[in-house]
């Protein structure tokens, strides 16, 4: 196929953006540095509870479950199995993943809002859980030995630049993953499952399958995250680790703002999410009245988010996953 | 005679498909009206038009005068459209009492109460505090055509009365029509068996692909003319 | 013996779960629809007791003379204007607004009443108490759980005997077709939320006399309120009853075992019976 104008203009555009990011560390100060990578974690999360919620119609309100397993994993296995960052890191999204089939197999039990809770009651179970846990502080938390974490590169700002590269690498891995995804058949399935999903069982999707697939994988993903995300922050606590404000409630914000159900929207819902930060953090508790309020009259005005509005009157795509069909049935 | 029901050009849609096109009908008070069609010719999607359990915004529904194209469905039935619909859908969790009690809550004064429904099909009287669903298809009938009396509708709709049901209790149920259409109830049927619907009504449509195919004084209707307007072998409209 | 007392307290505070779970058990019944502001509505009773009773020097359990019918008044005002938009086959939209409210509310009352723990003196009625043997029961757990059987048999009743609760079981059965019956979908939404409201606020009102709260203390009554209407299976007002002494007995036994563990045992026991039993002790027949 030969490519168009308008995919040249998208290539170039990526490319544009990705050396702009990939240099950070070349250009930024430690305080942009660490807001990018605050940022692009929370873009990766809210991308993967896109996918989940936008995509396969599974609807959780426990994400938490797995930033915090993520987290813990990190800390266990550097800590008592002394491993290396940069092997605990992909390892405690394994193991995360792993910890989530059963997990599934309790929340597939529950369907439509009850899974929703149902996956938020099993984040308060390991919440609750990892509080008990002496060797890891208990309820008051655990940091992260200095050693470990010097072991990971020479110096402060080769730390910083190595996990801010991470950090860049899984959001850039979990959009390109997903949208890999959604062109495959994969995502042919997900979307028949996602309109109808009796329609998609009796034609052959095997939706229970699907749905547990991408559950458990997103959770691995999360997982990751979770760990990265506690790198970061040298210290785990239960109530950090496992945060439904943090990681559920600010994320469904993103997509919810963003607009769900498109690669874009997330992005958009992202930006847009830090720039209403920087202005309005201030507020304290209102900051997060207005968010909710933003969130709620945009699913009752214009489910689609704010992608949706621009994309109202003309179509346009970055990530180009519609097929076109022919017009003719 | 006045005309109870007069509908100029009705489409119907679900989504982006197109289920009726352009239906002209009427029907005068107190007459008995009777509708047949393959499957999948837009019977039961006409009948929910007319209750206002799908949309008609917008177009031509005059039902004594008014035009109720749009209004909701609950505001049709007090205005005496009564249903029994497809697959009777009576309410599992309510008892054969309660199911008809409830068809009284549109809250249209008439001869119809407990008491004459009850009169009417006596086998209800008997299972009245049995859950509507636990008895047997004809018995269900019984109870979705008499909840709908209970509402004293000016008209009564019956979807597919007789689906399922052997021959003899189908008789039984045709029975009562007498009854019902002598308080002036004007009633249309939905019917598979042509036979039974052409011998109760007074005038049929017949409906072929979301289009009338055949309209006319049920009397004058041969064999021939049906099945070629049921079956499209000749589209031709007497 | 501390066991005993245990379980009878776990009985007891199993009364107040039933009247969390009874207004979500409700809404879902008849709208399919889960209301995840529904701890935070509790909660919103709580502080407006506590309201009352400092402003106007209302007894606690009178306030509820003010409480009650405000929330009625809201849960319709509120699902006529705005649930009613999202209620429907699409789960997502109502999740997420409701999702939106529970922040909404959880950060007004934070902004309100400060992030300070409260709670609501009912003078005597606080530390009154009867003996059964060597048991000790005190009168304010005992008036909720006395509470939570007249709700939810006036609720029965409610249901068996009127014609608002006919149309309110018809529409849980099917409510595409009430229309057909002259009554007006989303009027009947409005009162199933009123009712479920109202309820709210005796369950808000009561857990202000039993319990500390704070503004946060929504998410966990929602989570309590949840695991009570599954245990006792959905559709079933006496099986959240059931469901919440399961729930609250759980956690008697595990806070007897380490305090620690108290709340991670009722969510246990609530995960072991969905394993075991995911449609409930006592589902709703299927006709």
């Amino acid at each position: 196929m030969p490519v168009s104008n308008t995919d040249a203009a998208r290539i170039g555009f990526f490319l544009a953006v990705l050396i702009g990011l990939a240099t950070g560390p070349y250009w930024a100060d430690r305080g942009t540095m660490r807001l990018l990578i605050e940022a692009f974690y929370f873009l990766a999360l809210a991308q993967l509870w896109n996918l989940l919620a936008g995509y396969s119609g599974l609807i959780s309100v426990g994400q938490q479950a797995f930033v915090g397993l993520g987290g813990y994993m990190l800390f266990t296995l550097t800590m008592f199995a002394g491993m290396p960052v940069v092997v605990a890191l992909p390892l405690a999204g394994v193991l995360t993943g792993l910890l989530a089939w059963p997990t599934a197999m309790v929340a597939f039990r529950l369907s439509g809002p009850h899974f929703a809770i149902g996956t938020w009651v099993i984040a308060e179970v390991y919440r609750l859980s990892f509080a008990q846990i002496s060797a890891l502080g208990g309820g008051s938390g655990i940091s992260l030995p200095t050693d470990i974490v010097r072991g990971m590169a020479d110096g402060r700002a080769a730390r910083e630049s190595m996990t801010y590269w991470i950090a860049l690498a899984i959001m850039l891995a979990v959009i390109f993953g997903i949208w890999v995804l959604m062109r495959s058949r994969v995502g042919l399935g997900l979307g028949a499952v996602r309109d109808n999903e009796e329609a998609a069982t009796s034609v052959g999707v095997r939706t229970v399958r699907l749905k547990f697939g991408v559950f458990v994988g997103v959770a691995a993903m999360t997982g990751m995250i979770g760990a990265l995300i506690f790198l970061q922050k040298l210290r785990i606590t239960p109530e950090a680790a496992f945060s439904v404000n943090d990681w559920s409630v600010l994320v469904i914000f993103i997509v919810v703002i963003g607009g769900i159900g498109s690669l874009e929207g997330p992005i958009l819902g992202c930006i847009l999410f830090f720039v209403l930060r920087e202005f309005l953090a201030d507020l304290g508790s209102w900051y997060m009245v207005i968010l909710g309020v933003i969130s709620v009259g945009i699913m009752l005005l214009e489910p689609r988010g704010l992608w949706g509005m621009v994309n109202r009157k003309r179509r346009f795509t970055l990530f180009p996953i519609t097929r076109q069909v022919d017009q003719n049935p | 005679m006045t005309d109870l029901l007069k509908i100029d050009g009705l489409d119907a849609f679900y989504g982006d498909f197109q289920a009726l096109f352009r239906i002209d009908f009427k029907m005068a008070e107190a007459e008995t009206v009777a509708l047949v069609g393959a499957n999948g010719a837009g019977k039961s999607t006409f009948l929910k038009c007319l209750t206002g359990l799908l949309g008609t915004r917008g177009q031509s529904v005059v039902y004594r005068g008014t035009n109720i194209a749009g209004l909701p469905s609950f505001q049709i039935a007090r205005q005496g459209i009564a249903m029994s619909p497809e697959g009777r859908r009576l309410f599992p969790s309510l008892s054969v009492r309660e199911n008809l009690m409830l068809g009284a809550n549109v809250g249209r004064k008439g001869q119809w109460d407990l008491a004459a429904v009850q009169a009417l099909f006596p086998i209800l009287e008997e299972k009245r505090d049995i859950p509507a669903t636990l008895l047997s298809g004809g018995q269900q009938q019984m109870v979705a055509i008499g909840r709908a009396l209970m509402s004293n509708p000016a008209l009564l709709l019956l979807d597919e009365v007789s689906l399922g049901l052997a021959p003899v209790i189908v008789r039984d149920i045709y029975a009562a029509l007498p009854d019902i259409r002598a308080g002036g109830t004007a009633v249309l049927l939905v019917e598979q068996d042509i036979s039974m619907a052409l011998q109760v009504s007074e005038r049929m449509y017949c409906f072929q692909e979301g289009h009338v195919s055949l309209s006319g004084a049920s009397a004058e209707m041969t064999r021939d003319m049906i099945s070629a307007a049921y079956f499209g072998r000749d589209k031709e409209v007497t | 013996m501390e066991w005993i007392n245990a379980i009878v307290q776990g009985i007891l505070l199993g009364g107040l779960y039933a009247l969390f779970a009874a207004g979500l058990s409700l809404m879902f019944g008849v709208m399919r629809f889960v209301n995840l502001a529904h701890g935070d509505f509790i909660v919103a009773g709580a502080f407006g007791a506590l309201l009352l009773f400092e402003r106007l020097g209302l007894h606690p359990l009178l306030t509820l003379v003010i409480v009650l019918p405000v929330m009625a008044v809201f849960g319709y005002v509120g699902q006529r204007l705005v649930l009613n938009r999202v209620v429907g086959r699409d789960i997502l939209p109502s999740i997420l607004v409701t999702f939106g409210f529970s922040v909404i509310l959880q950060n007004l009352m934070l902004e309100q009443f400060s992030a300070d723990s409260q709670r609501l003196s009912a003078g005597a009625l606080d530390t009154a108490s009867f003996a059964i043997g060597t048991l000790s029961i005190g009168a304010v757990p005992l008036l909720m759980f006395g509470a939570a059987v007249a709700v939810l048999g006036g609720l029965n009743w409610f249901f068996g005997h009127t014609n608002t609760g006919r149309l309110l079981r018809a529409t849980s059965d099917d409510g595409e077709i009430i229309g057909l019956m002259g009554a007006d979908r989303r009027h009947l939404f409005a009162v199933a939320t009123a009712i479920a409201s109202a309820v709210v606020a005796i369950a808000g009102v009561l857990m202000a006399v039993k319990t500390n709260f704070d503004p946060s203390a929504g998410p966990i009554r929602l989570l309590f309120a949840f695991e009570a209407v599954i245990i006792g299976g959905l559709g079933s007002l006496w099986g959240t009853l059931v469901g919440g002494i399961i729930l609250g007995v759980a956690q008697g036994i595990g806070a007897q075992i380490d305090p620690g563990l108290q709340i991670l045992a009722g969510h246990i026991v609530f995960l072991i019976i969905l394993v075991v039993r995911p449609q409930g002790l006592f589902p709703k027949q299927k006709g």
